[in-house]
């Protein structure tokens, strides 16, 4: 579904050596990947490595300097229509839930957000309160939670409206940046097993960018570490023990010893 | 937050005083006991009675007629000013904060330069230039006053236009239009309604000056300013003129300041009900 090949990001330097100097910092060095319908990858690295990065380039957010990304073979930066067919296709729920919705909207609005969008891409018009009150039980709220304002919400009940606004737009691929990393390990645990359900009952793909190797394993089928913007392996989930990056090896061996 | 604006005293109290002003200036006709250009020399500077409620002036009008005729330029002028001025500077905010690039630079150096002069000098200096008028005064009101504007809008814009529900609709292709109308504009109209009510005050009371001086509303037109102009000559000898129309402009400025501290908690969403 997604083929990415030899991407590079950088950005211009904060600190430039001279007056008008145009150094850049480069974030992603040649990142490649491949994503096949209804599968689940994850991303782990460390802080700084280029993992949020790589989510804004996946999501079309942020062009990269060279390389090439293909969603079903069509060249997503190069066109209008390219960026179009992502945007069609494509869904994302952020790490940081307290800007995820606008404060100024009833959980109802943030909803209708999304359900517009699949107004728009199938032009037909749809009954927003029953759709809202089936998107609420999708993610297991309480429908009486439409009328609420974001700030009146937990962290987890916000977390699952932003997951149920990502559905409404009937996505094919929904991108996690970092989404549940800021939640407790319970209501963590909660939402994979809802994320899971989701996929199953609406064969999604997904993208997981994370620094959690716990929720990789138990979520994704694939995983692929990056390393200062370098994919350093791509591997299937259930042959993590065998990894031999070292970064990976050292998460390994700190959830194990965590366990 | 119709319930939240019911439960603000003060928020009541200030627009039902800003409303009754307004009301009061557009009725003028019906609610004044005479007219406000009508001298009556024998009973000048009159105490208040029960023909002139608050008395007389120099000339023998009535002080209650021309105060009521008097909301007419002093608010309606302000209110004029602050349109002028929001619709301006929102514009050139708008223009600025979401197209970033040249236009932004354009607009925000002269932001910058406009924001270099005196305010208070640049208002004499553009009437002086363009003529003792009342559309002049209003212009160079409008005039000074974008540039502030135009900066806030512009700070409130590039704070929310990355924010995450922001980036959300950009990446499941929400148009443009939906985003500009529905996010960005909301989260900023709150700010700017709290500072807008906060500048009618500026506006009223940079109005009255500049007819105090007598560069603005012309006598004989009853504008608040003037009148204290006027009573400002016999200062020692009936030192009451002053009274009304100074207690006028203080309370209508202070309501609108008092509104615009009052709105912000009405239009903020978390602010908790105590």
């Amino acid at each position: 579904m997604i083929k990415m090949r030899e991407i590079c990001v950088s950005f211009r330097s904060e600190r430039q050596e001279k007056l008008f100097g145009v150094s850049r910092d480069q974030i992603l060095f040649d990142v490649s990947l491949d994503l096949e319908q209804g599968s689940c990858l994850g991303i782990l690295g460390e802080s700084g490595s280029g993992k949020s990065t790589l989510g804004r380039v996946i999501c079309g957010l942020l062009k990269p300097d060279s390389g090439s990304y293909q969603l079903d073979g069509t060249e997503v930066y190069a066109s209008r229509a390219g960026k179009k067919l992502l945007q069609n296709r494509l869904s994302v729920v952020f790490q940081d839930y307290t800007t995820s919705a606008n404060p100024r909207f009833r959980i109802r609005d943030v909803l209708a957000e999304g359900i517009r969008v699949w107004e728009r891409k199938s032009k037909e018009k749809i009954d927003r309160t029953a759709e809202c009150r089936r998107l609420m039980e999708l993610v297991g709220l309480n429908e009486t939670y439409l009328d609420r304002f974001p700030h009146e919400l937990s962290g987890g009940q916000l977390q699952r409206v932003c997951i149920a606004r990502a559905v409404a737009c009937r996505p094919e691929l929904i991108l996690f940046d970092e989404a549940i990393s800021s939640l407790d390990a319970h209501t963590q645990v909660q939402i994979m097993d809802l994320l899971r359900e989701l996929k199953e009952k609406l064969n999604l793909t997904y993208v997981f960018i994370t620094h959690d190797l716990t929720s990789v394993t138990y979520l994704c089928d694939q995983v692929m570490f990056l390393y200062h913007g370098r994919v350093t392996e791509h591997i299937p989930v259930n042959q993590i023990a065998q990894t031999k990056n070292p970064y990976a090896r050292k998460l390994l061996e700190s959830v194990i010893e965590f366990a | 937050m119709e319930r939240r604006f019911l439960q603000n005293k003060t928020a009541m109290v200030t627009v039902a005083i800003v409303l009754l002003t307004a009301l009061a200036g557009i009725f003028a006709p019906v609610l004044a006991p005479h007219d406000p250009y009508e001298a009556d020399i024998m009973n000048k500077f009159a105490g208040f009675s029960a023909q002139y409620p608050l008395g007389t002036d120099n000339l023998g009008r009535c002080i209650l007629s021309r105060m009521i005729y008097g909301i007419r330029p002093t608010l309606g002028l302000a209110v004029l000013t602050m349109l002028g001025t929001i619709g301006l500077g929102a514009l050139m905010g708008l223009l600025a904060g979401y197209f970033r690039g040249i236009p932004e630079e354009v607009i925000m150096r002269t932001v910058d330069v406009m924001l270099s002069f005196p305010s208070q000098i640049m208002v004499f200096a553009v009437v002086a230039l363009l003529g003792i008028n009342v559309q002049n005064v209003i212009l160079a009101n409008v005039f000074i006053k974008w540039a502030w504007y135009a900066r806030m809008i512009r700070t409130g814009v590039m704070q929310y236009r990355d924010r995450n529900f922001v980036q959300f609709s950009r990446c499941v292709g929400m148009p443009e239009r939906f985003i500009l109308v529905r996010h960005l504009v909301p989260s900023i109209a709150a700010d700017l309604a709290v500072l807008a009510s906060l500048d009618v005050g500026w506006a009223i009371i940079n109005i009255s000056t500049l007819s105090f001086l007598g560069l603005g509303v012309q006598a004989p037109t009853p504008e608040w300013g003037a009148m204290l102009n006027e009573a400002k000559n016999v200062l020692t000898s009936n030192p009451t003129q002053m009274i009304v129309p100074g207690v006028a402009i203080v309370i209508l400025v202070s309501a609108f300041n008092l509104m615009g501290d009052a709105l912000r908690d009405v239009l903020d969403p978390k602010e908790v009900d105590r």
